[in-house]
């Protein structure tokens, strides 16, 4: 019993602790810049965390990046470092439109469900790309992920300033509207529209697969060890493609989300930077889904913290991606930390 | 019609050495990090870092080469910040390639946010078209004194990385760490040196773009140079003089688009912006297998496994 627990227990601590060394390493960040450290971060937690209101703002941009967490995190179980969400998010986004605006009479219902299946299979075809490429070309995916989301900018870009553009939207060339009946509501009491919903129940259904079903099991195994899940029979390459194919539909309706619940059309708004932030999600939750939910929330609160930040203290907004930076190295650098308490503890115990 | 034809291919060459100069200071930066064995995903992070580093330090000092001096300072020492953390173990170069390329350019935007206005001193550029009557050849020759310090570099690179003591032992670090150590070798030690010296020159290549071309400073400056330069080195078989090669090709190909849309060929413009990125992919698909290893990488490199 008190090995399991342990087992449980060593990541939590040794992620609290490194978040503690990030605001510590940030406070002093702040300080040598002249602003008072626990002021900053009294800010930040009101702009976060303070009233409903906040939350509600914290929560609508944890949304997305629940979704793109996925991205990176399930090609994590099989040990690729997949990059590539930004592009899914993008692909997802522009497709959700596509298809809103080829069907102008079907009922909204319809609409809404062709959009998110369009989404998820653009996104989805989008990082099977790397997965195909790593698994029968060895083609490296962080490398092929990244390119991807340069292209799939450019794509996007272009389609919208030709093919599918709205003549009306003059200075900033984006597609159709695709209706006021079509868009995705607000979830009945809250100013907090469907993308949340989304993106709790993919991380819990992404949990339950890979934590509890065989092929969560198998992928697992390919991840630690390709020669021996060959050995075993697995059928590798089609995981690869499985889990590519899933990870970039959580990103394409992502893309459908912004478009439908927001934007209502796609455009570059789309680019914004939601994959990235992703990445740094699903390495904070070191690739677990239900760790990807509080996670999110928490980089949700940080960013939203932003406006008042400058506000109040004449920060920069930039601030927030400093401090989002240096979480990022203190939780990378942790990882040489797991094994070390559990040795000196057997230590102690001899 | 002629002569507007003239004129892009013109335009193409103008901007392959415009636009390449910082391509080739980063990749021979990340080449010389690669061929250590290790790969440092965070050179974009360091040339925003470097571009803000110099345009802040010349509009402050009234010395443009003062700022590019000092950006090669902050590359260098963001560099020396990743291949140490890269050093203890289960530490992975990628996953901290990524995250100091969001720390870098989140620390480049927050401490450059008062530069966005002022306009700082630019780097002299040399005119080698003075011969010249046409005005887009005396253009396109105008060129900056670091695109000339770029060709040494990668001469001098590719000449002590073959020909040295200090060349031979970046390379056993990078072929097989066993081996480098085997030999008394410090292999953390000359990574990170190597990661440094290599952030030296992407920081020198940031500076480049806030200095000279396009000579401002702007939280949009850097359009995935740094990230690029990665797949420029596998382009470029780890070898300097084949960096600069590719650094101009890359840099001639992001000019097709602008140079097209001057004889009125406007639709392809983002998807020829898009080609050095398309082109690098091919390149990965054509040049990767999985029955062997690239040729000429070092075998330390995660990226070839």
């Amino acid at each position: 019993m008190p090995q399991t627990l342990n087992k449980a227990l060593e990541p939590f601590l040794i992620i609290v602790g490194s978040l503690t060394i990030s605001m510590l390493l940030f406070g002093v960040f702040v300080a040598s810049v002249g602003a008072d450290p626990f002021d900053v971060y009294q800010t930040m937690y009101r702009a976060a965390f303070g009233t409903s209101f906040s939350w509600q703002n914290t929560l609508i941009r944890a949304a997305p990046l629940m979704l793109t967490a996925l991205c990176t995190a399930l090609p994590g179980y099989l040990g690729l470092i997949v990059i590539g969400g930004e592009g899914a998010v993008v692909m997802g986004g522009l497709f959700a439109a596509i298809a809103a605006l080829a069907m102008p009479s079907a009922p909204p219902l319809v609409v809404l469900l062709t959009m998110a299946l369009a989404g998820m299979i653009a996104g989805g075809i989008w990082l099977m790309i790397p997965g195909l490429l790593r698994h029968y070309r060895a083609v490296n995916e962080t490398i092929s992920s990244l390119l991807l989301n340069y292209i799939a900018i450019a794509l996007l870009n272009h389609l919208v300033t030709n093919t599918f553009r709205d003549p009306e939207s003059l200075n900033h060339p984006s597609t159709h509207h695709i209706g006021e009946a079509n868009m995705i509501g607000l979830i009945p009491g809250t100013d907090l529209h469907w993308g949340l919903v989304f993106g709790i129940v993919a991380c819990v259904i992404a949990w339950f697969f890979m934590r509890h079903t065989v092929f969560g099991f198998a992928s697992q195994i390919a991840g630690g060890n390709v020669r021996a899940a060959q050995i075993a029979g697995l059928p590798v390459g089609r995981l690869v493609l499985i889990i590519c194919f899933v990870a970039g539909a959580a990103g394409g309706l992502t893309g459908m989300v912004e478009v439908a619940a927001i934007h209502g059309r796609a455009n570059d708004t789309l680019n914004a930077n939601y994959g990235y932030a992703g990445i740094l999600v699903a390495f904070v939750a070191r690739n677990n889904p239900l760790a990807i939910i509080p996670v999110a929330v928490l980089l949700g609160g940080i960013r939203a913290s932003s406006g008042l930040l400058q506000r109040a203290h004449e920060l920069p907004d930039a601030t927030v991606l400093v401090m989002q930076g240096i979480i990022f190295l203190v939780i990378l650098f942790s990882e040489t930390l797991y094994g070390r308490f559990s040795r000196l503890q057997k230590q102690g115990a001899s | 019609m002629e002569a507007g034809w003239w004129g892009v291919l013109i335009a193409v060459l103008g901007g392959a050495i415009r636009i390449g100069t910082p391509f080739l200071f980063v990749s021979l930066g990340e080449c010389l990090t690669e061929k250590s064995g290790r790969i440092n995903l965070g050179l974009e992070g360091t040339l925003v870092m470097g571009a803000m580093t110099g345009y802040a330090v010349s509009l402050h000092s009234g010395s443009p080469w003062l700022g590019v001096l000092c950006a090669g300072l902050a590359g260098m020492a963001l560099g020396a910040l990743h291949s140490w953390l890269c050093s203890f173990q289960r530490v992975n170069d990628i996953a901290v390639g990524i995250a100091m390329m969001l720390f870098g350019t989140g620390l480049a935007f927050f401490l450059g946010k008062p530069y966005i206005q002022p306009s700082a001193p630019r780097l002299p550029s040399i005119d080698l078209g003075a011969w010249s009557d046409v005005p887009q050849l005396k253009a396109a020759l105008q060129i900056n004194a670091l695109f000339l310090i770029g060709i040494v570099v990668a001469i001098v690179l590719g000449w002590m990385l073959t020909n040295t003591a200090w060349g031979l032992k970046v390379r056993v670090a990078g072929e097989s760490a066993d081996a480098a150590r085997a030999l008394g070798l410090p292999v953390d030690r000359i990574r990170i040196m190597s990661t440094a010296q290599g952030g030296f020159l992407a920081g020198i290549g940031g500076s480049y773009l806030s200095l000279y071309y396009p000579f401002n400073w702007s939280e949009g400056l850097s359009s995935g140079q740094g990230l690029m330069a990665v797949a420029l080195v596998i382009f470029a078989r780890w070898q300097p003089m084949a960096c600069l090669w590719v650094s101009l090709l890359w840099g001639g190909a992001a000019a097709l688009g602008p140079s097209l849309q001057s004889v009125g060929i406007t639709g392809g413009y983002y998807i020829f912006n898009a080609i050095p990125y398309i082109m690098t992919l091919a390149v990965m698909i054509i040049t990767c297998s999985p029955r062997r290893t690239l040729v000429g990488a070092p075998h330390e490199l995660t990226v070839t496994r």
